[in-house]
């Protein structure tokens, strides 16, 4: 089989190696082997898979990734724990916002330091404006990879309100870089909750827009309903968190298992869905948009007054106190001097935070020194790839793409 | 194996908040139930860091406890959530093995996280495979692999996830020089000729 052959040569070494096609009864001979990314417009970012097809039936799925592997784990070990926060933005870079608070909270975790209640709602009105984000264009990229280009549109306007707010309060709009040990880098504008309640109003049209659009489109059941299930079993087996975990029936929040920032005192549901397929994915994330405004509105229009940082040893005075007392100035040189800066005691911390993606959890080990011993992200993305060839068993050709995008895997994230 | 016990700080082991004391009240049934079913040189130790549990293992025996942790009708940890490393090398101060594996399970029915070591010698890096009680197991083991070089014995696919394949060093261990040791000057060069 010559063609075969150099069509394995073609897609690399790993694919001859594992695709071991059988050879009886010429089997192998109708089979075809064929290489889906690492650069293709559908995979969002640099994934690979290898297919192993029987016409347009998948008969195996191999995913493969390392493509962005930036070392984002090692680099840690090379930095002071708040230059860290940079580097978490670009790990899943679509909630750059929800990173900076999932690793400030595994930091703080080590500190034992509590963050004032202003900083604490912040924090969560920007993690749940981060997820809106997330989600819609997650629902909106799901539309275009399955040729329904409005939704896309639409829900990028919508991520592009978001980012406006991230804009005004961070200076960055997808690497914000807004969490500081301690709380966040800056308190929020005067006009931000009239911002965020005229973005929520408008999330809240365009998700009833996109489910006019979709959620009873004939073309779009067809292509979702029934594809790429994914058992309670498998997804419990195979770490799948989130939206992945919940579209399967499982009612795995972090947010009510292991409450952080006080979303125990917040009024939401967790809402689950049986199938598991891609119909139910995104019917759950359009589900988590709107508890995700629900949460907003409890807090938007009580936002408690006070500082947003747990200010004192660890975090940064500001400017105009650095440059108008002493002991401040002293304090402030301190913190950027290497050597010293925010050093938490020797110990380690397993702290776990529900981003749009699922459980992202930092696994921190300090040596009582300015910089950290271990940073170990733990990716939801991961995870989630890893359980494709599950979802993917028997499938046609032209579900991978449906399956991908429902799964929302971030390449930045799974490779780091 | 003796009982490690690296972190010295006492800092912040005492729950904040009611939540916090129940959480680990679970962590720690979880553990009595542990010592109960399996003897002393399975069960090596325990302490508790940063108001969490964390329970030292015996590498022997480290399959039979993860199965009879997802199996047990009163613990049923049926989530792995985490499975990781770390190299203990440089840690200040730190006696005994090198490497620490950790697994992080979770269950329902306990509302509990169990966090499991595994410490493995420098010139000894192999564990068994977990991929036979949770299939979520086999990147997160190949990842493992791949940066720090502990081979996972039963795995059905042992090979490096995020570096190349014919990369030669475990880069995430602490003598492992945060630049490479030259690997970037010997990529091969592709020429406009060849391309």
């Amino acid at each position: 089989m010559p063609e075969i052959d150099e069509l394995r040569r073609k897609v690399g070494l790993h694919a001859a190696e594992l695709l071991e096609l059988p050879d009886e009864e010429g089997v192998s001979a109708r089979h075809m082997v064929m290489n889906f990314g690492p650069q293709h417009p559908a995979t969002h970012g640099t994934l690979r898979l290898i297919l192993e097809l029987d016409g347009e039936r998948i008969v195996r799925c191999v995913p493969e990734c390392g493509y962005l592997h930036t070392g984002f784990e090692k680099l840690g070990e090379y930095r002071t724990w708040n230059q860290f926060v940079p580097l978490s933005d670009r790990t899943q870079y679509l909630s750059a916002m929800n990173n900076n608070i999932a690793y400030c909270i595994a930091v703080e975790d080590l500190l034992g330091l509590e963050v004032p209640p202003r900083g604490r709602a912040v924090r969560i009105i920007m993690a749940e404006l981060g997820r809106i984000a997330d989600h819609i264009l997650c629902v909106g990229l799901q539309g275009m990879d399955l040729g329904a280009f409005t939704a896309m549109l639409w829900s990028f306007i919508e991520r592009e309100r978001a980012y406006d707010i991230f804009d005004v309060c961070s200076g960055g709009r997808l690497t914000v870089s807004y969490g500081r040990v301690g709380g966040v880098a800056f308190d929020v504008p005067i006009d931000f909750e009239a911002r965020v309640k005229v973005f929520i109003e408008k999330v809240e049209e365009t998700v009833a827009d996109i489910e006019g659009l979709l959620s009873r489109n004939r073309i779009w059941c067809d292509r979702t309903v029934g594809i790429g299930v994914l058992s309670r079993e498998d997804a419990l087996a195979c770490g799948c968190t989130g939206p992945v975990l919940r579209a399967s029936g499982v009612p795995y929040d972090v947010r009510r298992v292991r409450p952080y920032l006080g979303y125990e005192e917040l009024d939401f549901e967790v809402p689950t869905f049986t199938d598991g397929d891609v119909y139910a994915r995104y019917l759950q994330r359009l589900a988590e948009i709107k508890e995700s405004i629900k949460i907003i509105r409890q807090l938007i229009d009580n936002l408690p007054p006070g500082p947003v940082n747990a200010l004192g040893k660890h975090v940064l005075p500001g400017k105009d106190l650095t440059y108008s007392s002493m002991e401040e100035l002293i304090h402030h040189f301190e913190l950027v001097m290497p050597g010293y800066g925010v050093r938490p005691p020797a110990g380690e911390t397993y702290c776990a935070n529900e981003v749009p993606t699922g459980e992202q959890g930092y696994y921190l080990i300090s040596d009582g020194s300015g910089i950290p011993y271990r940073v170990r992200i733990r990716p939801p993305s991961f995870y989630h790839f890893a359980a494709l060839p599950k979802m993917l068993q028997g499938a046609m050709i032209a579900d991978v793409v449906a399956v991908l995008s429902s799964l929302h895997v971030i390449a930045g994230e799974l490779d780091r | 194996m003796s009982v490690h016990r690296n972190e010295a700080s006492t800092a912040g082991q005492a729950p904040r908040t009611p939540a916090e004391q129940r959480w680990l009240e679970a962590e720690h049934q979880v553990l009595a139930r542990l010592e109960r079913r399996f003897p002393q040189d399975v069960v090596l130790g325990s302490r508790v860091v940063t108001r969490k549990l964390w329970i030292d293992i015996a590498r022997e025996a480290l399959l039979e406890v993860l199965r009879f942790l997802r199996d047990d009708p009163e613990l049923r940890f049926e989530m792995l959530i985490e499975l990781t490393c770390a190299d203990f090398l440089k840690y200040p101060g730190h006696q005994g093995p090198r490497f620490a594996l950790l697994y992080i399970l979770y269950s329902f029915r306990c509302d509990a996280y169990v966090r499991l070591k595994v410490w493995l010698e420098e010139d000894d890096p192999r564990a068994p495979s977990a991929t036979a009680v949770f299939a979520g197991a086999e990147w997160p083991e190949r990842e493992v692999y791949d940066l720090y070089g502990i081979v996972f014995e039963g795995h059905p696919d042992l090979r490096r996830l995020l570096m190349p394949d014919d990369f030669t060093g475990h880069p995430l261990r602490k003598d492992y020089p945060l630049r490479g040791r030259g690997e970037r000057d010997s990529f091969p060069v592709l020429t406009r000729e060849e391309s």
